[in-house]
Formats: C-alpha cells, sequence, structure tokens
C-alpha cells in the first residue's frame, strides 16, 4: 500500500507530461488528479490503521559501493505516516484546486497546452516530496530532497515568460544550494564517522558520535553538534529560515496552487521534518539545538514584522509562512518534536486554506494581488471569505484559552509557546508571543482590507467579481474542515500526556518512579519516555522534562498567546475598520520604521552587496578578461593567424612537382641522419 | 625444419597467391573484363575465409624458413585486420568501377597480390622478407592507382608513387645493406643480438634511419608524406579507399616488427625518431587539410594525422604503446572504410563529385546518411564518447607512460586543430546553405558500411568487440 502511495504521483506525472498528447489533455489531467486522490486516500488509510512500530518496505537495492550500501525502502513510522497524509491531501485538493485556476491563465496565448505541464510538475513535486518522508537512510532522503527542490524551481518559473518568475526560480533554487551544502557536509560526516547513512545504523550510533570529537574549520567540534548544526543547515535552506529566507516571498511567482502545496503546505515544512527525523541525533546536540531555537524565534519574529506593512496578498501570506515555520523549529529546537510536527499538521491545513482562498481571491480579481486595489469583496465572493475567515481564525489562534477547545491553529500555536517557555528559552517565548501579536494582526489586516471597507482598485474588475467554481471551492471547504478540527481531533496524540504522545509515534515508555507522585494528579507524570535512540519514530531523551513542564506552566503563560492574539485583532480592527486612515499616518511619521519592515529588513540589498555583486564582479572580470581578452584571444589569434599560415606554407610545399617530393624526401633524411649524429642518438 | 613445416606456415600466403594466379588465368582465359565483377566478390570472399582461417587456427608462435618469416600474434592480429579491411574495400568499389568502366578483372587480382605482400610484411623475419613483402605490395598499388589510364590524373598518381617509391625503396634498401654490413645479417633476431651485445656502432644506427625513412614513406609519415595527397586524389576513389586502409596497417605492422624485433634493444635510439615524425605528422596533416576542399585530399590529410598518432603509439617504445598502436589502426581502418564508403556514394548526374562544399543542407535530404557520416567524422576528430575518442586516448596513455608527455601534449593541440576540418564538414551538412542537390544512391554495399562503422564507433565504447584484448596479446608477442 505504501508503495502505491510512493508511485501514484510519479506514474501520475509520467502519464500527464509524457502521454497527454496520446489520451488528450483532459484525461491526462483527471488521471494524475485521480491518482493522487487514490495515494490521498490510501495515506488516510495508513494512517488510522498505523500501530506505532516503525517497518520497513523494500523497494530495491540502490546504490552498493564499497562501505556505502543503501536500500531504496519505506520507512513506515508515524512521523511518515503524518507527512503522508498532509501531502497527499494537500496535494490531490491542489490538483483538483488546479483545474478551476488554471483553466484560462493570461500568461499563455490561446491554444497553448499548459495545464498538463503544470499537472506533470505538481505530481513529480508530490513523488519527490513522498520519497523524501518515506526515506530510509539519508541518501534516500537527499534524493527527495533535490527532487522537490527541482520541482519547485520549475513551478516558481512555470511562467517562464515572465523575467521575474525565472528569476525567482533561480533564486529559490541559489539559496536552496546553500542549505544543501549543509546537508550534504553533514551527510558526508556522518558516512565518515558512522560509515553508514541508513537510519538505524546512524542513530544507534548517536550516543557515540556525541563523545566523538571532530576537527572542523579549525574548530573543535563535538561530531553530534557538527552534524545537527550541518543538518540544520540544510533545513534553514528549505525551510526558509532567517538568512536563508529571501527566496520564500520570491517565490510567490509561481502560480498559487504552487504557493500552496510547496511553499505552505509541504516542501517548506521538510527542514522540520527533517529536525525531527533526526530527532536521536538532535537530542545529543544541545549547542546546535540552541541555534536551531534562536534562528526559529527570530525567524517568527522577523516574518511577521514584514508580514504587518506587505501589500501583496501572496507576500503577506508568504512571510506569514515564514514567521509559521519559525514557530515549529523553536518548538524542535526545545526538543518537542511533537509540537513541531503537529504545528506542521495543522499549518498545512490552514496555510493551504489560506493560500487557495487568496488564489481564488486573485482568481475573482482577474490576477490582481494587490491587497490595496481590494476591498469589500465580502458579498461578491462570499465562499472564499468565509473559507479565509476560518483559515485566519486557524492562523491567529482563536479558542477558548485553558481548554482544548479552538481553531487548529490555537492548539498547536500554544503548545509551542508553553514548550518555549518550559524549555527554558526566554527569548524564544517572548519573541513567539510577539510574533503571536504581529500575525494575528497582519493575518486581520488581510481580511479587512481585503473584504472589509470600500472598493478601492478598478471599478470594473471590481464589479466583475465573481465566485470560483465548484473545483475550487471544493478544496477549500476540505481544508476549512480540517483547519477547524485537526487541533482538536489530534490534540491528545501529538501534545497529550506522555503515555498517549509516547504510544501515538511508538515510543518505549517506563513507569516513572514515584518520587514526585504528589503532583500527578492528572496521572501524566506516570509514565516517562525510556526509548533508545531510533525506537520509535522520534527519540525523546530521559532527561528530557519539556511536555510535562510545558503542561504545568503557569496561567498566565497558558494564556499570553491568546491575550496577544486579541490586542493585535483589536489593533487590526482599530487600524482598518475604525479608523482608517491611521495606518497611512503611521507609515508617514514612523517612516524609518516603515521602509525597514517594507524592504524586508533589507536582506535582499545586503545579499546584493554582500554576495551577488563581488560575484558578478568576479565573473566579469573573468568572462571579460580571463575568457574574453586572455583566452580567446590567444585562441583566435592561433587560429585565426599561425594555423592558417602554416596552412599556405603546407599548400605552397605541395608545389605538385615530383622533384620537389623527392627534394623534400631527401631533405627530411639528411636532417634525420645529421640529428642522430651529432646529437642524443650517438652515445 | 623440414619444408613441408615451411609451407605450412606460410599456407595462407600461399593459398591467396595462387589463388590470384588462377584468377589471372582464369581471367585471360575466358571473358576478361566480363568475369571481374564475379572475381571481385570471389578475392573478397577467399580473403574472409582465410582472415577467419588465420584467426581461428592461429596459435603461439611458429618460424618458417629459418627465421625469415615468422607466424606469431602481432602477424596474425594484422593479416586478420588486413585482410578484412581489404576484403571489404574490394567489394565497395564493385559497383562504383563497373559504372564507370574501370572495372578491369586484373583490378581484384592485383588488389589481392598487394595482400599477400602486406601478409607477408608483417610476418617478416628478415631484411629480404621485408623487402619482398614490401615490392609486391608496392608494385601492386602502383598499377591500381594508375588504374584509369585514359586519365592524366590517374596516370599522374601513379607514375608520382612510383617514382617516389622507388625513391624510398632505393633509400629501405640503402639502410638494409648498411644494417647487414655493420650487423653481419639480416636476420632480425641476429640484429638485435648484435644491438644488444653493445653499442650500437653508427653504421647500424644509420641503417637504422635509412630503414626508418623507407617505412614512413610507406605510412606517409612527415616530410615523407609529399606523394600522399597527390595520389590519394588521382586514384580512382576505391583505390584510394584501398590506400587508406590496408596497406596503411600493413606498413605499421612492419615498422613495428623492425623496430622491435630487429631494434628492439636500442628503444633509446629511435624512439626520438619516432617521436619527431609522429609530432611532424599530426601537425602537418592537421594543417595541411584545413585549406582543401577536396574530399579525398582533405582525407590524404588526415591520415597522415592518423599516421602521426599511430606513431606516437609506436615511439611509447613499449607492449602497450604497440597495443595502442593497434588498436588506432584497427579504429581508424574502420572509420576509414565508413567515410570512403560514402565518398564513393557522392555524385551528381552520375559524374562522382568529391568537393566538400557540395555537401551544404545534406542533411536535410538524407538525415540518415548525413547522421552516419556524423558519427564517423566526431570519431575522426576523436570526440567522446565515439571510438576514435578512445583510440586517441589509448595512444596519449601510451606516449604519456613512455615518458613522451610533451607528445602527448602536442598531439592533443594537433587533434584540436584536427577537428576544425571534420566539424566544417558537419557544419556543411547541417547548417550550410542549400547549394546544388548532391546525389548519394547507395547500394547495399555501401549503404551497409557506412552504417555498420558508424554504428561501430558508438557500439564499440562498450568492449571494442574484444578488439582491446586481442590486440594486448598481439603486442605482448611482439615485444617481450
Amino acid at each position: 500500500m505504501e508503495t502505491i502511495i510512493l508511485f501514484a504521483p510519479l506514474v501520475g506525472a509520467l502519464i500527464c507530461g509524457f502521454g497527454w498528447k496520446l489520451i488528450g489533455e483532459t484525461a491526462a489531467l483527471w488521471i494524475s488528479t485521480g491518482l493522487l486522490f487514490l495515494s490521498a486516500l490510501l495515506s488516510w488509510v495508513v494512517f488510522f490503521g498505523f500501530d506505532g512500530v516503525t517497518e520497513k518496505i523494500q523497494i530495491l537495492r540502490f546504490i552498493e559501493s564499497g562501505a556505502l550500501a543503501t536500500e531504496w525502502a519505506i520507512r513506515m513510522d508515524r512521523l511518515t505516516a503524518i507527512m503522508l497524509i498532509v501531502i497527499t491531501s494537500v496535494s490531490a485538493l491542489v490538483h483538483l484546486y488546479s483545474f478551476g485556476y488554471m483553466a484560462d491563465d493570461p500568461q499563455w496565448k490561446e491554444g497553448e497546452s499548459y495545464k498538463p505541464r503544470f499537472f506533470a510538475y505538481l505530481s513529480f513535486f508530490t513523488f519527490a516530496m513522498l520519497a523524501l518522508v518515506t526515506a530510509d537512510n539519508l541518501i534516500q532522503m537527499f534524493f527527495g530532497w533535490e527532487g522537490v527542490g527541482v520541482a519547485s524551481y520549475l513551478l516558481i518559473g512555470f511562467y517562464y515568460r515572465k523575467p521575474s518568475a525565472n528569476a525567482a526560480a533561480i533564486k529559490a533554487f541559489v539559496v536552496n544550494r546553500v542549505g544543501d551544502f549543509g546537508f550534504a557536509l553533514a551527510m558526508f560526516a556522518i558516512f565518515f564517522l558512522v560509515d553508514s547513512i541508513k537510519f538505524d545504523d546512524v542513530f544507534a550510533y548517536a550516543p557515540t558520535l556525541a563523545e566523538t570529537q571532530l576537527t572542523f574549520l579549525w574548530t573543535e567540534w563535538s561530531a553530534a553538534n557538527l552534524i545537527a548544526f550541518l543538518l540544520f543547515i540544510g533545513a534553514m535552506g528549505k525551510s526558509a529560515q532567517l538568512f536563508l529566507h529571501t527566496w520564500l516571498p520570491d517565490a510567490m511567482e509561481g502560480p498559487t496552487p504552487v504557493s500552496a502545496l510547496i511553499h505552505a503546505a509541504t516542501m517548506v515544512t521538510a527542514g522540520v521534518f527533517l529536525v525531527s527525523r533526526m530527532s536521536p541525533l538532535m537530542e545529543f546536540a544541545p549547542e546546535a539545538m540552541m541555534f536551531v531555537t534562536v534562528i526559529g524565534a527570530s525567524t517568527a519574529f522577523f516574518a511577521a514584522t514584514v508580514g504587518l506593512v506587505q501589500t501583496d496578498i501572496k507576500r503577506v501570506i508568504a512571510y506569514s509562512t515564514c514567521s509559521q515555520l519559525g514557530y515549529m523549529f523553536v518548538a524542535a529546537g526545545v526538543g518537542m518534536y511533537s509540537a513541531a510536527m503537529f504545528h506542521l499538521f495543522t499549518h498545512a491545513f490552514f496555510k493551504a486554506l489560506l493560500f487557495l482562498g487568496a488564489g481564488s481571491v486573485i482568481h475573482a480579481m482577474h490576477h490582481e494581488q494587490d491587497m490595496m486595489n481590494y476591498g469589500g469583496l465580502r458579498k461578491k465572493i462570499p465562499y472564499t471569505f468565509w473559507a479565509m475567515m476560518i483559515g485566519t481564525l486557524a492562523i491567529t489562534g482563536v479558542g477558548i484559552p485553558l481548554t482544548q477547545i479552538g481553531f487548529a491553529g490555537f492548539l498547536s500555536k500554544d503548545a509551542i509557546i508553553e514548550s518555549a517557555w518550559a524549555g527554558g528559552s526566554g527569548y524564544g517565548f517572548w519573541l513567539l508571543v510577539s510574533a503571536a501579536a504581529l500575525t494575528s494582526f497582519y493575518s486581520w489586516r488581510l481580511i479587512f482590507l481585503t473584504f472589509f471597507g470600500k472598493p478601492r482598485g478598478d471599478q470594473e474588475t471590481h464589479d466583475n467579481a465573481h465566485e470560483s467554481p465548484m473545483t475550487m471551492l471544493i478544496p477549500l471547504g476540505a481544508l476549512s474542515v480540517g483547519a477547524v478540527f485537526a487541533g482538536m481531533i489530534w490534540y491528545g496524540s501529538f501534545f497529550g500526556h506522555a503515555d498517549q504522545v509516547g504510544k501515538f509515534y511508538g515510543i518505549p515508555m517506563a513507569e516513572a518512579v514515584a518520587e514526585d507522585g504528589a503532583g500527578a494528579a492528572d496521572g501524566a507524570h506516570h509514565y516517562v519516555f525510556a526509548g533508545q535512540p531510533g525506537e520509535g519514530a522520534l527519540y525523546i531523551a530521559q532527561d528530557n522534562h519539556v511536555l510535562e513542564e510545558a503542561h504545568a506552566a503557569p496561567v498566565w503563560v497558558k494564556v499570553s498567546p491568546f491575550v496577544a492574539m486579541l490586542g493585535g485583532l483589536i489593533m487590526a480592527v482599530w487600524f482598518y475598520i475604525v479608523n482608517p486612515s491611521l495606518p497611512g499616518r503611521l507609515a508617514a511619521t514612523q517612516r524609518p520604521l516603515y521602509l525597514f519592515f517594507k524592504n524586508k529588513w533589507y536582506f535582499d540589498e545586503l545579499y546584493d552587496v554582500i554576495f551577488v555583486r563581488p560575484a558578478i564582479g568576479v565573473g566579469r572580470l573573468f568572462w571579460r578578461r580571463g575568457d574574453g581578452n586572455v583566452i580567446d584571444g590567444f585562441l583566435n589569434g592561433v587560429a585565426m593567424g599561425i594555423v592558417p599560415f602554416f596552412t599556405k606554407l603546407a599548400g605552397r610545399a605541395q608545389s605538385g612537382f615530383i622533384f620537389t617530393y623527392a627534394f623534400w624526401m631527401v631533405l627530411g633524411i639528411v636532417a634525420l641522419v645529421t640529428w642522430m649524429s651529432i646529437g642524443g642518438g650517438v652515445q | 625444419m623440414s619444408i613441408q613445416a615451411d609451407l605450412n606456415v606460410i599456407l595462407p600466403e600461399i593459398v591467396l597467391a595462387i589463388f590470384a594466379m588462377l584468377a589471372l588465368l582464369g581471367g585471360v582465359y575466358t571473358r576478361k573484363d566480363g568475369a571481374a565483377p564475379i572475381l571481385v566478390w570471389l578475392t573478397g570472399l577467399v580473403m574472409v575465409v582465410l582472415a577467419a582461417w588465420i584467426a581461428a587456427n592461429g596459435e603461439g608462435t611458429r618460424i618458417a624458413f629459418n627465421g625469415m618469416f615468422i607466424d606469431d600474434g602481432f602477424a596474425r592480429f594484422s593479416k586478420v585486420a588486413i585482410l578484412i579491411a581489404a576484403a571489404i574495400v574490394l567489394v565497395m568499389s564493385q559497383d562504383y568501377m563497373q559504372r564507370r568502366g574501370l572495372l578491369r578483372f586484373e583490378f581484384p587480382i592485383l588488389v589481392a597480390l598487394g595482400t599477400v605482400g602486406m601478409m607477408m610484411m608483417v610476418s617478416a623475419g628478415d631484411l629480404m622478407a621485408l623487402y619482398m613483402g614490401l615490392e609486391l605490395q608496392s608494385l601492386s598499388l602502383y598499377v591500381i592507382a594508375a588504374l584509369r589510364r585514359d586519365s592524366v590524373k590517374s596516370t599522374e598518381a601513379g607514375l608520382k608513387y612510383f617514382v617516389l617509391g622507388a625513391l624510398s625503396s632505393g633509400m629501405l634498401l640503402y639502410g638494409a645493406s648498411l644494417v647487414y654490413g655493420y650487423a653481419g645479417t639480416t636476420l632480425f633476431s641476429g640484429i638485435i643480438q648484435t644491438a644488444l651485445e653493445g653499442e650500437v656502432s653508427i653504421g647500424l644506427l644509420f641503417g637504422l634511419i635509412f630503414l626508418i625513412s623507407g617505412l614512413a614513406f610507406k605510412v606517409s609519415a612527415v616530410p615523407f608524406h609529399m606523394w600522399t595527397p597527390d595520389v590519394y586524389e588521382g586514384s580512382p576513389t576505391p583505390v584510394t579507399a584501398y590506400f587508406a586502409t590496408a596497406p596503411k596497417l600493413a606498413a605499421m605492422g612492419l615498422f613495428a616488427r623492425v623496430l622491435f624485433d630487429a631494434f628492439g634493444g636500442a628503444v633509446g635510439d629511435w624512439q626520438q625518431v619516432i617521436a619527431v615524425l609522429s609530432l611532424f605528422s599530426m601537425f602537418l596533416g592537421a594543417v595541411g587539410a584545413i585549406g582543401q576542399w577536396e574530399f579525398k585530399r582533405l582525407m590524404a590529410y588526415s591520415s597522415i594525422t592518423h599516421m602521426g598518432f599511430a606513431l606516437m603509439g609506436l615511439a611509447a617504445g613499449n607492449a602497450f604503446g604497440v597495443q595502442a598502436m593497434l588498436i588506432y589502426m584497427a579504429i581508424y581502418v574502420t572509420m576509414n572504410v565508413g567515410t570512403f564508403a560514402f565518398i564513393l556514394m557522392m555524385e551528381r548526374d552520375g559524374v562522382p563529385i568529391t568537393d566538400i562544399r557540395a555537401l551544404n543542407m545534406y542533411a536535410r535530404r538524407e538525415p540518415g546518411k548525413a547522421m552516419a557520416m556524423l558519427v564517423l567524422l566526431f570519431s575522426l576528430a576523436g570526440v567522446p564518447p565515439f571510438l576514435g575518442f578512445f583510440g586517441k586516448l589509448y595512444v596519449l596513455r601510451a606516449a604519456y607512460e613512455g615518458g613522451l608527455v610533451w607528445l602527448a601534449v602536442a598531439g592533443v593541440i594537433a587533434s584540436v586543430i584536427a577537428a576544425f576540418y571534420y566539424l566544417r564538414i558537419v557544419y556543411y551538412m547541417y547548417f550550410g546553405e542549400e547549394g546544388e542537390v548532391l546525389e548519394t544512391n547507395s547500394t547495399p554495399v555501401l549503404w551497409g558500411a557506412l552504417m555498420v562503422s558508424a554504428a561501430v564507433m558508438l557500439l564499440g565504447i562498450v568492449n571494442m568487440f574484444g578488439v582491446e584484448t586481442a590486440a594486448a596479446s598481439a603486442a605482448a608477442t611482439l615485444v617481450n
């Protein structure tokens, strides 16, 4: 069954990409979509039927070269199961949605066939992503890792007639290369030290790695720290964390379904998945984990501030994604991988929902993306409005404090914030709470600017705004269900009592020593995690008590994200409903800050100065001076000047007269004999 | 050793020679030229059968006539290659010559006799046997170069070849007599003994130089190459194809035979000479061909370059070098068979065309043949992944490992220059301007030769059809 899940999208991609001329465009699209739905259905079956015990399904022997023996196998555990349903469900819905969204695209001329290509890329992406999450070893994971990179490149640059789309695609690819380099180095280091790249071997070896010292860049490292750090560099690239985040907003050049699938729900979460997958290693790398927490929290805050002032609807959501990924890394960084996966899971629903909703708005507004040209769309596109509302309620974390009732984001985000507090990271905690307020503000700002107030843009576009077709609304509805209920249903499994979590992930549990039995009124403290590295889907060290401490957090901690959310909401109402002229005035009075945010903290400009320009300069130097003048000049001189000269000479010598020829022969022999007589021949 | 055993050793040569004489009698007393087509095919068949026989039967090293004739792995490898090449070129030429009224019944007989001479050459164990084989081959070639008696160019080619060939024979004989004078024997085994005993005397060295000069003429190495473009251009195209293949193989084989069997103890003395010949040949061939528009003339320069590369293998002076040379020659012959098959097809209104500019936009009309030519030309230029590249790689490696790094580097540069004129033909075929239509009406034989040799260039990279190991063992018997 897992094999079908994995390969159905590949088959779909091949049929759709190469066979559409044979079977017709519509048939091709439906086949790829149908296969994806099949894959999604089976994934849910697997998810519910899964008992938490890690299984392995071997597909083929992949590489065997010396000590490197690699199988292509599916590693089936809870992490994989979660990722399977996230990927296949969102992908199937996005496929369906694309029927409506891609129906007529102004980028293409009449009669041009672009849809099969789009669907084939989508399906191929899904396959690569599945290959990543089902990997049983690092090579296979890297294959998926690069596969999604390629698919992302192809899809961002899907509108290849737009120079900006091509530039964005290249940027995404190049920035990811930086991260991938880290990943590759980590892989080399693991192979170097463990002599295997199979997860089982690596995990079992993790405690030893923690005690191994390694010199890298003239510094002594604990091997576990170094590897964890390098792995996280890879995760930073893929998951658009601070310093390697610049590609994600630009990636919005791709069609909106792509943004929903790749740049919100699945690919960008690969980094979080990687960190969770490598949890047995991460647990032995405290310094690297600290780094993960700091980067995650900084990203969450940074991206939220930028999101405040963006006006492109997709860019707002893109920064929101960036910010939410930061949340996940904070959770992973403090050792609550389960909370990270929880947020990954719920985020997939509500962020895909928001993107697809935004796509629906864009579709309605004839590919207008600037929110300043929206306004008052509530009545025009009611279904989209409600879908977006649900998404916003979910992302801002609306729910009833101190209970487990609320939208998906409420539960998962609060879980992370509590974990951050419990993990002892004050920096993480306060930045995340502030980010929660900012999140609430920019999310409501998006809703208010788009759906409330008076229409601001082109009147005719506005009058012609229409609700999207059913193929687009059904995915919105399905995702809305997830955005509402996913948190409540699975709260216990992801972030409940230790025994629940342990059962969910298949982690062996042990009865706790009853020394603190006094505080164990709710029964949680009766169990602690007792797995060895590699047992179960996650490894949680026995001295890792973040889960219990998070549950035991003070009330003010538990309420703080809700208060922050309320604050953001009130500010948004005040700014955009009560007093709509305020934002403009504030931007004018606080111009430096406004520009700082508006220009994304000047990261692009900074990178331009530090990396891009010097690289172009060096390239130009080698091109003009090195290649153009020196190499071309030399070769052209030889090819155009010297060789023809000799050719002419050879032609002239070839006079056609026998006596000339005989003369040359005699000359030759005289020269040879002379040379032999006086030269080296006679010693 | 009894005479019967001796005859047994040279049985293939005897069979071919007797066949040639019987065919001559048959031709004279029967239908003369009318029998020629059958005779061509029959000769080809006999040669192929002989090749199979030699390939299947030969084992170990056998010596006949007191060491004058050697039948070893090296000789057998060369003979098989020579026989097959001669047979293919012969049957390829039948249609062309017949349509132009050139197909005299003497043609296949002369080719057969020439081939006997070549077989003698690669088996020579004595200066006299060497000369005998060489002259038998040369005389046959002189005649067929001038086969087209009513054409000024053809007779001129024959005459030039004859006069210059006589000069080179003279040099060779002079060298042989010097060697005999200083070594006291004409047997290779005796000469090598002398060379090994002590210092190589200057007289012996001079003899060697003259011998090398004579042989260099046969392989058209610079500066003894001058006849090549003229003779290639003037001779009828099938004859040119023959010149470019089997005799080159034989001459290279003989070259290796003399250098290693007779002077194997004095590698240091001739290595530099061969290297210099190789260097000049590679560059002159590469540079000279650039100015050529005549396809056959171009192929003449091309063969000079290729001989330079083959000599590079010899210059390495060890078994690996000989192996590289043999592989290179085998690949070279295959490429030339294909290319000449194509040249034989080229015509316009029944008149043969050999101007490469006539190939303008040829690919549009005949994509299949153009693709085959593309493969062959790329292979001739030594572009990977075609077989020609691996041939070059072998000789370059041989030179490098033989300590002749400078020669290997020069070889790479020369091959870059040479790539120009091969690729120019490709350019004409694919990107040129539309000109007069060139017809290439192929017979099945020509088409097959072209396609098979192109396919070999592609498929051979898998294992070279076993030539690699055969050449290695052949080289091992020569150099020990």
